[in-house]
């Protein structure tokens, strides 16, 4: 064999060879006989290529080596040990990395379901009350006097609305 | 509550009133939840981990279903009570073996459970015995719209609920059955089968999820994607699924009985005898056991009311629970004689099997 093929884990000569149709994909996976052994694929009941492809599709190019979430700290590196996210906010900083790979993993790319309608309605409120205030110390400051009026009384208005959800 | 008293109560699945279902045994629905701004329970440092769970766990027992249940830390749990709670799937492996800084709260009907850092901050679970997947999710719907007053769920309008795993976006949903499946696995068409639910978008697992064998031709059928659909679409496509499933096995336990009903009353009758009889059971030969013993329910060999009780023993017969029973430890070959011993006093009682009624494929 001149290029035999390696396994997509751990880069010893592929042995196994898998390939899996989901949604009318056709997804393919090749391992050596230790990992497929470990990752339960001869064992057709507990296994799931999903799983799989996560990790492998994940070969983090050198560019984004250096890349972290600004909330959390988390890197890419980290992603292809754990599989799994550091925090809500890397789902923004690893965009480049997310999206070829929930390609294929799931029927869609966007959201189609339940969405948190109360909490999306309190967070609005918070982020509006924090932009009035910025707009008021701004009119205060500018000697926009009439401007100020309207600011707080819409600050006020919007701590009513608060005030009827409760706080987090 | 406390966890003795949970344990001594019937849960959902070993009451005895809840086998009305001939095919799929219990429905189960769980939720991915997260706290925005907060790190995934798998990243967080243990200060934040207790955080979360405290403030986790305060809105959770808030909730209206879970009071007066039990709410737990993972670390306060002896190793014994973790098994009982895996076997009654109130708490999943990876959480029995988690780290400081994860509980679990347990409605007092054992109906819900809400583990708390497990992989992701919440997992909201509800369990309905028999083919409930509409009344499931009505009721952890409700459920998590009254956690949202309180906590602030992570959550992107093009992603859904943000979840720690990639494959759990979206709804974050994971709905599941648990299917009793002899005649498929008699019939050595089970692979058949796996293989056409997985081109459905829907994955097959054994009795205690990912990795665990299928004794007792019992199998977990749950949706495999969660991102682009709804949760009602989700649910109709896997009801759909399952229907499909339960009419393979009516099909597979007719052309049984046509083509060699000696065959299959042979295998019935030897698992009643070895029940009765038999001296080492281990827990899987014990499953295989009870479920033709159930099969053989189906059948109309045995009383319908005989289904509760292999219902039952499907997990009093499972380590942690023989060991509770028994008030100690034992080592693997000693609890094979318990259990032996305790299933031959069960079926000491049982109904004799009666053979001439089954020619009507009775179910």
């Amino acid at each position: 064999m001149a290029n035999p093929l390696k396994c997509d884990l751990c880069s010893k000569p592929a042995t196994v060879h898998l390939t899996q149709i989901l949604d009318n994909k056709v997804h393919k996976v090749d391992l050596c006989e230790a990992c497929a052994q470990e990752k339960g694929v001869t064992d057709p009941s507990g296994f799931s290529l999903a799983d799989l492809l996560l990790k492998t599709s994940l070969n983090p190019d050198p560019a984004a080596g250096g890349m972290r979430c600004e909330q959390c700290g988390f890197s890419p590196a980290d992603f292809k040990k754990q599989g799994r996210f550091g925090c809500p906010a890397c789902y923004g900083a690893f965009k480049g990395i997310l999206d070829p790979m929930l390609d294929g993993m799931h029927k869609g790319t966007v959201h189609s379901g339940k969405v948190p309608r109360r909490a999306l309605e309190r967070k609005s409120l918070y982020d509006k009350l924090t932009k009035l205030e910025d707009d008021l110390t701004e009119a205060i400051r500018a000697e926009r006097y009439e401007d100020a009026a309207r600011c707080r009384d819409e600050i006020n208005q919007v701590r009513q609305a608060v005030d009827q959800k409760p706080a987090r | 509550m406390t966890i003795a008293s949970l344990i001594d109560t019937p849960s959902e699945l070993t009451d005895s009133a809840s086998s009305k279902s001939a095919i799929v045994l219990m429905t189960r629905i769980r939720l991915a939840r997260n706290l925005s701004g907060q790190p995934f329970p798998g990243w967080a440092k243990p200060a934040q981990r207790e955080k979360i769970l405290e403030a986790c766990r305060t809105a959770v027992t808030a909730a209206a279903p879970m009071k007066r249940g039990l709410a737990v830390s993972v670390g306060d749990l002896a190793d014994l009570e973790k098994r009982i709670l895996v076997e009654r799937h109130l708490i999943s492996r990876e959480l029995s073996g988690s780290k400081q800084g994860s509980g679990v709260v347990i409605s007092r009907d054992q109906a819900i459970s809400v583990m708390i850092n497990e992989e992701d901050h919440l997992r909201i679970q509800m369990l309905r015995a028999g083919f409930q997947l509409r009344k499931a999710w009505a009721a952890i719907n409700e459920l998590d719209s009254s956690l949202e007053e309180t906590l602030d769920f992570a959550f992107s309008p093009d992603l859904g609920y943000l979840t720690a795993c990639p494959t759990n976006l979206g709804t974050g949903m994971r709905a599941s059955a648990m299917m009793h499946l002899p005649a498929l696995v008699i019939s050595n068409q089970m692979e058949k089968v796996v293989r056409a639910v997985n081109q459905l978008g829907m994955v097959v697992r054994g009795l205690f999820g990912e990795g665990s064998d299928a004794s007792g031709s019992i199998f977990q059928i749950s949706n495999q994607t969660t991102l682009g659909e709804s949760e009602e679409e989700i649910l109709k496509r896997l009801s759909g699924v399952l229907q499909s499933i339960i009419e393979h096995e009516l099909n597979a336990r007719a052309r049984l009985l046509e083509a060699d009903s000696g065959k299959l009353f042979d295998k019935i009758g030897r698992a009643f005898g070895i029940l009765q009889n038999g001296h080492v059971l281990s827990s899987s030969e014990a499953m295989n056991l009870l479920s033709l013993i159930r099969l053989g329910v189906d059948l109309g060999v045995f009383p319908d009311a005989k289904r509760s009780v292999t219902d039952r023993l499907f997990i009093e017969a499972q380590p942690g629970h023989l060991q509770h029973a028994q008030k100690g430890e034992f080592e693997p070959g000693q609890r094979d004689l318990l259990r032996a011993e305790r299933l031959r006093s069960e079926f000491a009682n049982f109904a004799r099997p009666d053979f001439t009624l089954s020619a009507n494929g009775n179910n």
